[in-house]
């Protein structure tokens, strides 16, 4: 956790002559932590000068919850409905991310068939969030339209999941050492419907969207993080893939049966606001594909590995690194042999990504800032924690 | 068709009993004034109903929603009416640090120039309020003031927002309203009148079939949406980056001004595009009113058309696009009409 920060002063009254003699002062602005286009309940300190911003200042913690501390309480078990609320948009990464980092730390060995259920529903989850993440992004540049049609699409994906898993946001969906129970009768076919509706619906966002004038004026040079400053303030996600670095752990250090699917890692090297968004779009089609694959592949067999009942893992710390719709989600256990983890550490790829609005928002306006903090594609919940 | 000079028959048979009463006549011209404004002040607020309604409607098509279905029957048609009895009821709140006066009185300031340029609008032979000699000027007159109105209502909320939105309108409306006023300025070249009824009475060919008022047509449209704070140029009110703009701080029946005086002028721009451009009340088979309001409506429904297709512009760029394109694009345009026009 980053150490407590003071509020920051408000800049001195600089009262300054204009060239026309007139005096001028810089403005402070609340931005949130109740404001339309920050995306929860982040608060930013804007200093404008005019509409330019000279000065910004995230204020996060208004979502802590103490996720951190709650885990010493619980069971391995009983912390999972907790992950859920890490990232909300993308519950089943974040079980994902937790489920793989307690296995590894009990050396459980999860059936081939739950770890493509697995990676079948994460990516199924990455579609809805890029989803959320291209509505609400549309609205940011007022394009209220977009933000139905995001919302309508992402629906296709939520109504699987409801199939899946019976919840449509918050799903428990996993288990340690697999999944809960196995999909439903009829899932398949479903998702193999829900994906061929799919396809015409991304493209046909693609054409209301990306040749767009106007859109592209908002988004083209807007924000841009070199790659340098990228790797600086370990950025990760769609966000470093916009700036032209092809990490993505899901094919550097594949975890599940990652390495067995056929994907295309998309990269652009603009690092503005459009690469970004071309980046999310075109990963949207390639989790089709994989989901595609994994439905083809799926073998049959048990969903869940056998666990004593009092599960108990040997004392000792385990690390997990798996690729969530935002970036790199990294989960750090700690257990000293008892019911309950020691710690649970969450590296969350949101508070990473947020760090670097400050470089990107340099001297840009106010409207640019909210196409910027819309194109990282932040989640407070995680980033709160 | 009549000569549009005439008085109505309505009016002389009104005037005709007003004279066997023997009051003075100087009484009657007061009370003409009066009727008139109620006709169209009623008028304003209903098409400000069914403007609201049909874009609740035209957005839910476009977003694949229905839009209200509930209120007045299948189709919602009573929704606007029942939010308005909302708005009605709702507290006056005034914020404890706001300019009180300008605050109370900036909503005014919006709407009565929103009403004020209907009075040259003509819907049909003889059915306009007053053949001003000066309609047009007077239109561009009178539609410059609502800047003031959000400027007063950005400063006296005394909120951070709201001064920039306030600010943002200024900037937007200053200017727009320079290549729109070319724009019509080469209307007025080809027709050589300011009055709206003998720009309509020249239009045997609707205007927009010669070339250089084609391209005014397209300045003014652009223009008009810049003026009527639409996408993709609402920044004053850019809800994404400002909340609401100058309009942050006000709620209820004040609130509900500033929005009528939004659709009010959104009916008459489209209107005044129809009268400039697109040949006003003519048209074959159908009574000229009623070509006015079918135009007027398409018009409009571009509009809306427009708002929930495109993503907003940033403000730097719209104040680019105005000065940097417009403004020249309007003028050079002004000199071809002039060449075009000469005889």
């Amino acid at each position: 956790m980053s150490a407590p920060r003071a509020i920051p002063a408000p800049p001195p009254p600089g009262r300054r002559a204009s060239p026309a003699g007139l005096s001028t002062e810089q403005l402070v602005i609340n931005m949130g932590p109740q404001h339309p286009s920050t995306h929860g309940v982040l608060r930013l300190v804007l200093t404008l000068e005019g509409e330019v911003i000279t000065d910004l200042e995230p204020d996060i913690g208004y979502l802590h919850r103490g996720m951190e501390k709650l885990a010493e309480n619980r069971t391995y078990a009983q912390y999972l409905p907790y992950t859920d609320r890490l990232d909300y948009l993308a519950s089943l990464n974040c079980n994902l991310g937790y489920c793989l980092a307690v296995e590894r730390l009990a050396g459980i060995e999860v059936p081939e068939r739950a770890q493509y259920i697995r990676v079948l529903l994460a990516e199924l989850n990455r579609i809805a969030s890029h989803l959320i993440w291209l509505a609400t992004f549309g609205n940011d540049l007022g394009a209220t339209t977009v933000f139905l049609y995001g919302m309508r699409e992402r629906e296709l994906m939520v109504d699987l999941f409801e199939l899946a898993l019976g919840a449509r946001l918050t799903y428990a969906g996993m288990r340690i050492g697999g999944m809960p129970y196995d999909l439903p009768e009829g899932f398949e076919q479903a998702t193999r419907e829900a994906i061929r509706q799919m396809r015409p619906r991304l493209d046909e966002n693609d054409r209301l969207l990306t040749g767009n004038r106007i859109f592209q004026s908002r988004t083209r040079g807007v924000g841009a993080l070199s790659r340098a400053d990228a790797i600086a303030y370990a950025v990760s996600g769609p966000t470093l893939r916009g700036s032209g670095l092809a990490m993505d752990i899901r094919g550097h250090d594949p975890y599940c049966i990652y390495e067995r699917l056929d994907f295309e890692v998309p990269v652009f090297d603009e690092g503005d606001c459009f690469a970004r968004y071309l980046v999310r779009i075109e990963e949207m089609r390639q989790s089709l594909r994989m989901v595609e694959q994994c439905l083809d592949r799926m073998p049959a067999g048990p969903v869940r590995a056998k666990l004593p009942r009092a599960f108990k893992p040997p004392a000792g710390e385990a690390y997990s690194r798996t690729e969530a719709p935002r970036g790199d989600l990294g989960v750090f256990v700690v257990s000293d042999g008892s019911a309950n983890p020691c710690r649970v550490r969450v590296r969350a790829p949101s508070f990473a990504n947020l760090q670097a609005l400050g470089v990107m928002t340099r001297g840009s306006k106010i409207g640019d800032l909210v196409a910027i903090l819309g194109s990282i594609d932040i989640v407070l919940g995680e980033i709160d924690r | 068709m009549p000569d549009a000079s005439t008085p109505s028959p309505l009016y002389l048979t009104l005037h005709g009993l007003w004279q066997r009463t023997g009051l003075p006549e100087g009484w009657w011209l007061v009370l003409w004034a009066v009727v008139v404004a109620a006709v169209i002040l009623a008028f304003v607020l209903l098409t400000v109903l069914i403007l609201i309604w049909l874009e609740r409607k035209v957005s839910g098509d476009i977003q694949s929603r229905l839009g209200p279905a509930r209120v007045g029957g299948r189709f919602g048609v009573l929704q606007t009416a029942a939010d308005a009895l909302k708005l009605l009821l709702k507290e006056d709140l005034i914020p404890a640090c706001a300019d009180k006066p300008l605050f109370v009185i900036a909503p005014a300031i919006v709407f009565v120039p929103a009403f004020l340029v209907y009075v040259v609008v003509p819907f049909g032979p003889r059915l306009v309020a007053q053949d001003l000699d000066l309609g047009v000027l007077y239109v561009v007159a009178v539609s410059a003031l609502p800047a003031l109105g959000f400027l007063m209502a950005g400063w006296g909320s005394n909120n951070k927002y709201a001064v920039i939105g306030g600010m943002r309108a200024v900037a937007q409306l200053m200017t727009y309203e320079i290549p729109l006023g070319l724009a019509v300025l080469a209307v007025v070249m080809a027709v050589g009148s300011l009055s709206t009824v003998a720009i309509v009475e020249h239009q045997r060919l609707w205007h927009i079939a010669s070339p250089p008022l084609a391209l005014a047509f397209i300045i003014y449209f652009v223009c008009a949406l810049a003026e009527v704070n639409r996408v993709p140029f609402d920044l004053p009110e850019a809800e994404a980056e400002l909340v609401a703009g100058y309009h942050v701080e006000y709620s209820g029946m004040r609130w509900a001004i500033f929005f009528m005086g939004e659709y009010a002028y959104l009916f008459f721009v489209s209107a005044f595009a129809v009268t400039l451009f697109l040949g006003g009340w003519h048209g074959p088979f159908l009574p000229p009113v009623l070509w006015f309001l079918i135009k007027t409506y398409a018009v409009i429904l571009v509009i809306m058309w427009v708002r929930w297709t495109y993503p907003r512009l940033r403000i730097d760029q719209i104040m680019r696009f105005g000065w940097k394109v417009l403004v020249p694009l309007a003028l050079l345009n002004l000199v071809w009409a002039a060449f075009w026009f000469v005889r």
